[in-house]
């Protein structure tokens, strides 16, 4: 299993830079709309032709433009799953499903449907029409069609971006158990950080179609490297920053310096820490502590936002923290003292 | 009254020769349209679209440049020993001149609608190009095609214009109902007149039932794939 691709693709309203190898495991594009991500599976496919560039799947060559090479989506046995499911309407499940296997002798094909129409718990319902069957079922359907070809990699382009909050979780947790199965490459695109983290193992960051650096997803969501991979992974208080010292940065829209026990590297531009990281605690003397002002509070389901004024600086940018319920006792205009612990702050 | 229905039958036989030959090149070039990106889109477009605006007798003058004596199809038909104008074949050509268009236009319409994510479903899944458009297109765009179909069947059935330019109007050979009617009504014999268009109304309203009664049946089976 392996995946390489590094191409280019000028677009009316932006240009799409492609470039990553990937060796196994769910890999995911997370990025805001429009930065790219579904133009690059499309590339993928062979439904959109790049500029310029390499595309090559399991040692085979889909897409080279030195070379010349440029496999139709025919020949690149990809297996697609789209946003809508994209279902053909005007064929019943059973011909939907077997469609993409039209080739294959009839018994062999009847009894690879069985098993797909079974193992996707779609018994029953052969004879249906696309327009009769609920969401999930629709993606089941649109999953077993593109499973049954024995796709060599399988594009999974928001899945559940179509669906009622109250489905994801359900269909994502069935999806992920009918892909457990599946041997080859993954790309799974979406724009819900917490989706990105439960189903992939590896997530590569859009900026403005551009792909920054492939991450291991736990590492991506501790250390961001870059302002877009810091927003993207919901971070949501990030200030502008300088070196000042050995162990010292000073963060220009907090303004407050931090201290560090470890050296901090040169050339950083922002320094960032997420809201719930943040801590409420006594005036104690702990390091990175300051006073603020609670500013604004906002009640969430399961939590409360607070937005905190620098108490010393008015000029400064308002702070978001969040709090649990059971934890929450202030209320506007109280000062609080907040710390920033180290370990949860990082920059870049 | 004694009356010679040949330009009845005459104008059935015509307008459907024209409008089976319509009907598949007109599905053939909406579907190439429909998937054409070139530059050049716009200008073909207008061309195929032109008969539908033009004065059917302008049609009719370009048809005889073409085919006349001296026109380049004219001119390939002597070489046969035959000749085009005042023929029955020059009345299904006019016919097919000027229902093309509505043809074109209705279907190419529909197979533009068609989501174009059901089509790059149908290319990843290994379908070939012409499996995608019988299976996949074909089928969802037939309430376009079908009303296509009775518009360019009505069009070619009312053809006059072009018909009398290039066809003539000859009895029991190129008359048909829209040029008995003239012809009748120019004569005086306003009762023959009166009597071609009864025909014509009962022909066109019957036509237009049967579109309204397709277009419904299509429209119920389009909710129901939408919902």
């Amino acid at each position: 299993m392996s995946l390489h691709i590094n191409i280019e693709k000028h677009l009316p309203s932006f240009n799409l830079k492609v470039n990553f190898e990937h060796k196994s495991g769910v890999l995911g594009f997370l990025g805001a709309s429009g930065s790219g991500k579904s133009m690059s599976l499309k590339c993928i496919s062979g439904l959109v032709t790049p500029s310029n560039g390499k595309i090559i799947v399991n040692d085979k060559i889909f897409f080279d433009s030195k070379k010349a090479i440029n496999l139709s989506p025919q020949k690149r046995k990809i297996g697609y799953l789209f946003q809508n499911y994209a279902l053909f309407p005007n064929m019943n499940i059973i011909d939907n499903i077997e469609i993409g296997i039209s080739t294959m002798k009839e018994p062999e094909k009847k009894s690879l449907s069985k098993e797909y129409i079974e193992r996707l718990g779609l018994s029953g319902l052969e004879k249906h029409y696309p327009w009769q069957l609920s969401g999930g079922q629709q993606q089941r359907v649109a999953l077993a069609r593109a499973l049954i070809t024995a796709p060599d990699i399988l594009l999974l382009d928001e899945p559940f971006s179509a669906l009622d909050q109250h489905l994801r979780n359900n269909l994502e947790k069935e999806l992920m158990s009918i892909v457990k199965d599946y041997s080859g490459n993954i790309i799974f695109v979406t724009h819900d950080i917490a989706e990105a983290y439960r189903v992939c193992d590896d997530i590569i960051v859009y900026e403005n179609g551009v792909s920054l650096e492939k991450r291991e997803k736990k590492d991506l969501f501790k250390h961001p490297k870059t302002l877009s991979e810091a927003t993207l992974t919901g971070c949501k208080n990030i200030s502008k920053a300088k070196k000042t010292g050995k162990y010292t940065i000073y963060a220009e829209n907090w303004g407050h310096e931090y201290t560090f026990n470890t050296e901090v590297s040169e050339n950083l531009q922002y320094i960032c820490i997420r809201a719930h990281n943040i801590k409420i605690c006594e005036n104690d003397g702990t390091i990175n502590t300051f006073p603020y002002i609670i500013d604004n509070i906002i009640e969430n389901p399961f939590e409360f936002t607070i937005y905190m004024k620098n108490n010393t600086n008015p000029l400064a940018n308002i702070v978001e923290f969040k709090i649990e319920k059971r934890n929450m006792h202030f209320s506007l205009n109280d000062t609080v003292y907040l710390t920033f612990p180290q370990d949860n702050l990082f920059y870049f | 009254m004694n009356i010679d229905f040949a330009p009845l039958w005459i104008s059935i036989k015509t307008a459907m020769v024209a409008t089976i030959i319509t009907f598949f090149l007109g599905i053939i070039v909406s579907y190439w349209m429909s998937n054409f990106k070139g530059k050049s889109k716009g200008i073909i477009d207008g061309l195929f679209t032109l008969p539908l605006i033009l004065p059917p007798t302008v049609v009719g003058f370009f048809l005889l440049l073409i085919c006349g004596k001296n026109g380049l199809v004219g001119n390939i038909l002597k070489l046969f020993n035959t000749s085009l104008i005042f023929t029955w074949s020059a009345t299904v050509l006019a016919a097919i001149v000027v229902s093309f268009p509505m043809m074109y236009r209705t279907t190419r319409s529909a197979f533009e609608q068609i989501d174009i994510n059901i089509i790059s479903a149908a290319r990843t899944l290994g379908l070939s190009e012409f499996k995608i458009f019988y299976k996949i297109a074909i089928p969802l765009a037939m309430p376009g095609i079908i009303g296509g179909l009775v518009l360019s069947f009505a069009r070619a059935m009312g053809e006059f214009g072009a018909t009398l330019m290039i066809a003539g109007n000859i009895p029991g050979r190129t008359q048909t109902m829209p040029l008995a009617i003239f012809f009748a009504a120019e004569s005086g014999d306003m009762q023959k007149a009166m009597l071609w268009v009864i025909i014509i109304v009962t022909l066109s309203l019957f036509l237009i039932l049967i579109l309204n009664y397709w277009s419904e049946i299509q429209l119920k089976l389009m909710g129901r794939r939408t919902k």
